[in-house]
């Protein structure tokens, strides 16, 4: 069975609002979904009601085989799941509240503290294993979070912002941890990063207004933009008209000056995004301009993602 | 039953986790024995019992009790931890009973800790044993039934504070039912039948059937029936409010 998640016509209301409607997707072994969406798309229902906190309205979701509405337990302990925040027990220390959550997942004796240990040396806790839970920095605490949500070598794990509020070594971990357990795993992850869909997830889920939008791959997605195998090119000279030159060639659709953090340049737009680079530089080369920089954009998924969600609240 | 022990022992400890435990008990042995020995006339009486001592217990766990049960949901709700508790692969009966027992048994631990008043009673006459056992175990059932309440109006709130007071005032309700304050409020109007019934929800006059030495099952049955139907209550309410 490769389907380890099947979400089926996921819904919930909360009086009149509707927060999630109809929802379906599946995630299979080896897949890493990022699922993305602006504040308040829904994103942190449906994970809700995928690890069986929230009833859905309609609809269920379908864990290794077990329905989580018929089948809670047998469904709940598949699922590793990292709730939005991370919380955990104050004034627990991390040893203890690991060997409460091995006890309660049915570890006992030498199998809980391997268990235990092993999730502590994935997540680094070693150094405060023993300080109340409430004492630890917010990174720390995420860290907590995901030992309790890896403990049991789930198959499916839902984490819910993994690195909202981490320095970027820590986000570093965090992901890199995750692509290692990415090949054994399916793995749902929520975020409003989406450098960490392009750094980890291998297929993107867009959700605004509780409806999906748009599902594929971080590159698909990316290509829909509209600098997607844009070409950026930077001149040595001034007063030279390049853009009414470059306009002339077949593929290109545009031509806009750009100023930003880089410097000047040109942004040569292509037609349909079929790559235009080859016919630039044969025209650079005619030409015999001196060229400082020269770029193919592979296209922006915050602009894909802005005119997706944009689109779909209209 | 495995899940339920896991929880029990989690909740219990976290009990000791915080000051919480200590100055509990530490006031409720303090006033036990303050309103035994100065208004109950403990020595002034010249009886060998403990009836002064348990005749005290409904207003004192009136304001203890509810410090105890308060934390039992609405702090879950507060931090955010219900969410990954009710992921956990447990059932809600699991939940609900593991934290329940957690709090009796601690309310059991604080009431065990009074047997000084026991031996201070047998070293100075010859008490009928009997009753003194029949009382605490009446103390303890008494003790479950504010506990089931209390936990059962903690789901409602992520408020500990709203959880103390509607607790207090719910259990001093059921506590008084049987007295002029509620039921001279029903008199007159209310049919006869309904007069009685409310007033045999009086956990005082159950408690002191049990206190008196007349021991009858239906006191026992009948605590154990409010801890029931509020467990039940309690597993509902989780269940309804835990989203919000």
């Amino acid at each position: 069975m490769n389907e380890m998640i099947a979400v089926r016509h996921l819904t919930r209301r909360f009086g009149p609002v509707t927060a999630v409607d109809d929802v379906s997707f599946a995630v299979s072994r080896g897949e890493v979904l990022g699922f993305l969406g602006p504040n308040g798309a829904g994103k942190s229902t449906t994970m809700k009601m995928i690890t069986g906190f929230l009833a859905p309205s309609e609809g269920t979701a379908v864990i290794c085989g077990a329905d989580i509405v018929d089948r809670p337990i047998a469904a709940k302990r598949h699922i590793g799941y990292l709730p939005e925040g991370a919380p955990a027990y104050p004034d627990m220390t991390p040893a203890g509240f690991l060997d409460f959550i091995a006890r309660i997942r049915g570890f006992a004796g030498a199998e809980a503290a391997r268990r235990v240990a092993l999730a502590v040396e994935r997540t680094q806790l070693a150094g405060v294993l023993h300080q109340p839970i409430e004492t630890l920095s917010k990174g720390f605490k995420r860290r907590v979070g995901l030992a309790q949500a890896l403990l049991h070598e789930p198959d499916v794990l839902i984490l819910d912002e993994p690195t909202d509020g981490l320095d970027p070594n820590q986000k570093h971990e965090v992901r890199r941890l995750i692509a290692t357990l990415a090949a054994e795993k399916a793995i749902v992850i929520s975020t409003h990063l989406l450098e960490e869909v392009d750094a980890i997830c291998t297929r993107a889920l867009v959700i605004a207004a509780g409806h999906v939008l748009a599902d594929g791959t971080p590159a698909a997605l990316a290509a829909r933009s509209r600098h997607h195998n844009a070409v950026r090119l930077a001149l040595a000279q001034d007063g030279i008209d390049a853009a009414t030159a470059l306009m002339r060639l077949p593929g290109v659709l545009a031509v806009e000056p750009v100023e930003d953090v880089e410097g000047a340049a040109l942004m040569i737009f292509p037609r349909d995004g079929r790559p235009i680079i080859a016919e630039v530089t044969d025209l650079v080369r005619t030409a015999g301009w001196s060229v400082t920089a020269l770029r193919v954009e592979r296209g922006r998924l915050d602009e894909v993602f802005r005119t997706i969600t944009l689109v779909g609240r209209a | 039953m495995h899940s339920t022990f896991v929880i029990f022992r989690r909740e219990l400890q976290s009990y000791f986790a915080t000051p919480l435990a200590y100055v509990f008990i530490v006031i409720f042995l303090v006033t036990a024995g303050a309103l035994t020995f100065f208004l109950g006339n403990f020595f002034e009486r010249g009886q060998a019992d403990l009836q002064p001592f348990f005749s005290f217990h409904p207003w004192l766990y009136l304001v203890l009790i509810p410090a105890l049960a308060m934390r039992l949901w609405a702090e879950e709700r507060k931090s955010g931890t219900i969410e990954l508790f009710l992921t956990l692969p447990i059932s809600m009966s699991a939940a609900v009973l593991g934290k329940f027992l957690a709090s009796w048994a601690f309310a059991g631990i604080a009431l065990l800790l009074t047997f000084p008043f026991w031996i201070t009673v047998n070293f100075l006459g010859r008490p009928d044993n009997g009753v003194i056992l029949a009382s605490y175990i009446g103390s303890f059932l008494m003790a479950g039934a504010f506990l089931a309440i209390g936990a059962a109006l903690s789901a409602l709130t992520k408020n500990q504070v709203i959880a103390f007071v509607v607790t207090a005032a719910v259990c001093f309700l059921f506590t008084v039912s049987g007295s002029p304050i509620v039921l001279g409020f029903l008199n007159g109007w209310a049919p006869e039948g309904v007069l009685r019934t409310i007033a045999s929800f009086s956990f005082l006059t159950h408690f002191n059937a049990i206190v008196r030495g007349v021991i009858d099952l239906r006191d026992g049955v009948f605590f154990l029936s409010v801890i029931g139907i509020f467990l039940f209550a309690n597993a509902i309410l989780v269940d309804l409010q835990k989203a919000d």
